[in-house]
């Protein structure tokens, strides 16, 4: 699990890379939170640009972030997905629940 | 059954097998000429598969996850995975969307994004011996 991010405006954008599955999504989930916390931004953006596969654990981690965010009162996006990712968001409906702003195919 | 070619790998319940799964049927499955949509969504059913094992199969421990591919006549991948876990109670109420007995870092969506990601999937499963999980995939011929 790698992630970076940064704040600006009140806007804090979360970078995910590689591969998200069950291996690694306790730990997603965890420094999701712990970010969205420790900085209570008014929008939270999960940039899934560098994200490479992602399975059904990847929705366990946008589910927490909007638990997160909806805690705060905040908005949660996400950005820049590619077409694997974007596929098993759709068949789960999570499309329908979070803002998806951009989807590279 | 006719088949062309298979491969067997066996391997512990360690949920860093997940992406050595996806990855090795990914490769089998390279000389069958996928799109890219489809290697996509064979890694994906397999890496659910391979994590219901790791979760659910052998909560408190490790077990060996068996997994075989096929490639059947007019370009169908088969793959069958199975363990010889706790097993499913009731399978009916486990294939349920958002359904789950794992903690928060589980969606629930692991049976659905199978069946909607393969053209043929079927589960058995008998409480205290395992479970197996069978599907297809049939791949477009490229002209």
């Amino acid at each position: 699990m790698h992630l970076t991010s940064f704040l600006q405006d009140g806007q804090l954008t979360i970078a995910l890379t590689g591969e998200i599955d069950h291996h690694c999504a306790k730990q997603y989930i965890g420094a999701i939170e712990g970010k969205i916390e420790a900085y209570t931004p008014r929008i939270c953006v999960l940039d899934f640009r560098e994200v490479t596969f992602m399975d059904s654990s990847g929705i366990a981690v946008v589910i927490n972030a909007l638990r997160s965010m909806s805690r705060i009162e905040g908005k949660l996006l996400l950005t820049d997905l590619k077409s694997q990712p974007m596929k098993v968001f759709r068949a789960s409906g999570i499309d329908k629940l979070v803002e998806i702003k951009e989807v590279y195919t | 059954m006719k088949f062309d070619n298979y491969m067997i790998l066996e391997f512990p319940s360690r949920s860093c097998n997940e992406s050595f799964a996806r990855s090795a049927v990914a490769c089998f499955a390279a000389q069958m000429d996928p799109t890219l949509e489809e290697l996509g969504d064979i890694r994906t059913a397999v890496s659910e598969a391979v994590t219901n094992c790791i979760v659910h199969a052998y909560p408190n421990d490790y077990g060996m996850i068996t997994l075989r591919c096929r490639i059947l006549k007019d370009n169908v991948l088969d793959i069958v995975i199975k363990d010889k876990g706790i097993g499913i109670d009731n399978l009916e109420q486990a294939r349920r969307p958002m359904f789950t007995t794992g903690g928060s870092d589980r969606s629930g969506m692991g049976f659905t994004i199978m069946e909607s990601f393969m053209t043929a999937f079927e589960v058995t499963s008998a409480p205290g011996k395992g479970t197996t999980i069978h599907m297809r995939r049939k791949l477009q011929r490229r002209k």
